[in-house]
């Protein structure tokens, strides 16, 4: 499902060149649940983000569900993204000015479904994570953990082959993260869905089949 | 969910401040649509082709007077059925805010010119036959709770009595209607020759215009110039035009209507535009992180700042839909006050068509820095900002 080879990234902040990412080799395959771990700055985020199509690699290649990303063209990528991936953010990122069904319907937006066939969709992701009687309140009306649920019902809607993780329980109390936890287990264990997960704890990293550790760019026991 | 709904809740996401935003710009297209109309009136191309009446005034400036003597050598002119003279006799009723035209006319010529003016023919024969006799439209009867048989009093300010004194007292013997709606009958009329003889030297023998009307109104435009050829090297030469245009020029004697129009217009589309943009711009200050998730979910750049650039678009065109709305609402009940000054007061379709073109032009000038910079919004910059 992933393959990076040599993968680097690198910013350039005024004169000063930042070496985040040096030289990656990694391979994740599909169905996998793998976790993401290492100090703030060890380029954790970084690697996700360029698994998700959000960022491009500065050298190096990296092919995700079968594409060359650092081929794809702006506009590609981002329907390359709609089509293959789905993003779970550790603050949800929810539109606050929908409610949760139109939260989990916009995906939907850039496919060809019918309106009706995307409010059923919208209306089954919701009911897989528990919240289909939460469907007309707002993100301001739910709580930090059904909010992640509606984020994580608007991750599957488009039924993406790969879920990327930016901590996603980072803003919840232990109860809840096992909660969502729970939820991440069964997706990639009932829907068999191949999942990336960036985390700062270390129980929620056990929940992941590997563990990846990161630092200084680089992944750790992986030769380079 | 469809993008309209998108574009929709994004735009009042503040419902506050989108209203008071909407708002602020209905009121600057209403006053668009209003001083459009002004404008237009005052700007309004000048055709004598089928008119039947002309107005006959000074050719140089309103308030030069214009000798009676004229009066025969202008019924000789060939085309020229009737005539009928008038002055312009300002005076205050009680007080100044009391504003209505009051004209001193001979009775049957003025009555028989102004033919959507409706008279009984006794108030009428009184109104001939009584020295200090006067009339006053149904409009000011109402207004002032007059009834016939009142003395009107009204004190001069540019036509003082030979005596001195410049109290005109006048007895009301009746009243008339209009059959025009844009014209109602808001006028007060009183006998030229008590005025004449009453007046001070200066103001005898001498009308402020006359107006004529033709039975050959398709020779409109030669008849105009043949009168003006008449006076054309005498002291008091004349300038013939339609009754909607002598109106524009008594108005014009305030200033230049069309250029005080277009700046007020100007400044108050230039101060919408700093508004407008400013709350465009805070807004998307306030939902980056929203279009980066957008983004993130694959919505391409162009479909992002398409969004931003729609709902400027909209904000505007709400605004301006509200103003010009309710300028249009409002175009009944302006007209009839108007009428007086500007003649024809009407928001046209083309109106309305510029309005909702300026209010596109608008929309697009004020969204498309923020629909740039939603364009080039990077996700991860956007995201780690959010």
């Amino acid at each position: 499902m992933v393959v990076a080879d040599g993968l680097e990234k690198t910013y350039q902040r005024g004169k000063e060149r930042i070496d985040v990412l040096r030289g990656i080799n990694l391979s994740i395959d599909e169905g996998e649940f793998v976790s993401l771990m290492g100090p703030s700055g060890s380029g954790k985020t970084t690697l996700l983000n360029l698994i998700g199509g959000l960022d491009k690699p500065s050298a190096g290649s990296l092919h995700v569900a079968g594409q060359s990303l650092a081929e794809l063209s702006a506009s590609r990528l981002a329907a390359w993204r709609a089509a293959n991936v789905g993003f779970i953010f550790q603050f949800y990122n929810l539109l606050g000015v929908l409610n949760a069904q139109r939260n989990v319907e916009l995906p939907l937006l850039l496919t060809k479904l019918s309106r009706k066939q995307r409010a059923t969709n919208a209306e089954t992701a919701l009911a897989i994570v528990g919240l289909a009687d939460r469907a007309r309140h707002k993100p301001a009306e739910l709580s930090g953990g059904q909010q992640q649920r509606v984020a994580i019902a608007r991750a599957l809607v488009a039924d993406p082959r790969i879920l990327v993780c930016d901590e996603p329980t980072g803003d919840l109390d232990r109860d809840t993260a096992d909660e969502i936890l729970d939820l991440l287990t069964l997706l990639h264990e009932e829907h068999g869905k191949t999942i990336v997960m960036v985390t700062h704890d270390p129980k929620a990293a056990e929940r992941a089949r590997r563990q990846l550790t990161m630092d200084k760019g680089v992944l750790v026991g992986v030769p380079a | 969910m469809s993008a309209a709904r998108l574009v929709w809740a994004n735009l009042f996401r503040k419902r506050t401040r989108s209203i008071l935003t909407v708002l602020s710009v209905a009121i600057a297209f209403l006053l668009f649509a209003l001083l459009q109309a002004i404008g237009a009136a005052f700007d309004g191309g000048v055709s004598l082709q089928g008119v039947d009446r002309l107005i006959v005034s000074p050719k140089y400036s309103i308030v030069d007077p214009l000798p009676v003597r004229q009066r025969e050598q202008i019924l000789a002119v060939d085309g020229v059925e009737a005539i009928v003279g008038q002055n312009w006799f300002g005076g205050i009723y009680q007080d100044r805010r009391n504003f209505f035209p009051k004209y001193p006319v001979r009775p049957r010529p003025f009555f028989d010119i102004y033919g959507e003016f409706e008279i009984e023919p006794d108030v009428l024969e009184r109104f001939a036959r009584i020295r200090t006799a006067a009339v006053a439209g149904d409009v000011l009867m109402q207004r002032y709770g007059w009834q016939v048989g009142d003395i009107i009093p009204i004190t001069a300010d540019i036509w003082p009595k030979a005596d001195g004194t410049r109290l005109w007292e006048f007895e009301l013997v009746g009243s008339f209607t209009s059959q025009d709606e844009r014209q109602p009958a808001q006028l007060f009329l009183f006998r030229y020759e008590y005025f004449t003889e009453a007046v001070a030297s200066y103001g005898k023998d001498q009308v402020g215009w006359w107006t004529l009307r033709l039975d050959q109104p398709d020779r409109a435009a030669e008849i105009a110039s043949e009168i003006d050829a008449l006076f054309e090297n005498s002291q008091t030469p004349t300038r013939s035009a339609t009754e909607d245009e002598f109106q524009r020029q008594f108005a014009k004697q305030l200033g230049n209507i069309s250029l005080i129009v277009r700046v007020i217009m100007g400044a108050v589309f230039f101060t919408i535009i700093l508004l407008t943009a400013n709350t465009m711009g805070q807004g998307l200050r306030e939902r980056i992180p929203d279009l980066a998730v957008l983004k993130t979910l694959g919505f391409g750049d162009a479909w992002v700042s398409g969004i931003v650039l729609l709902e400027a678009l909209l904000l505007v065109l709400l605004g301006a839909a509200l103003g010009m709305g309710v300028a249009y609402a409002l175009q009944g009940a302006l007209a009839a006050g108007l009428a007086q000054i500007v003649g024809v007061f009407e928001i046209t379709s083309a109106t309305i068509a510029i309005g909702f073109g300026l209010a596109v032009a608008i929309g697009l000038l004020i969204g498309a820095l923020p629909a740039r910079t939603a364009h080039r919004l990077t996700i991860v910059e956007a995201l780690r900002r959010g």
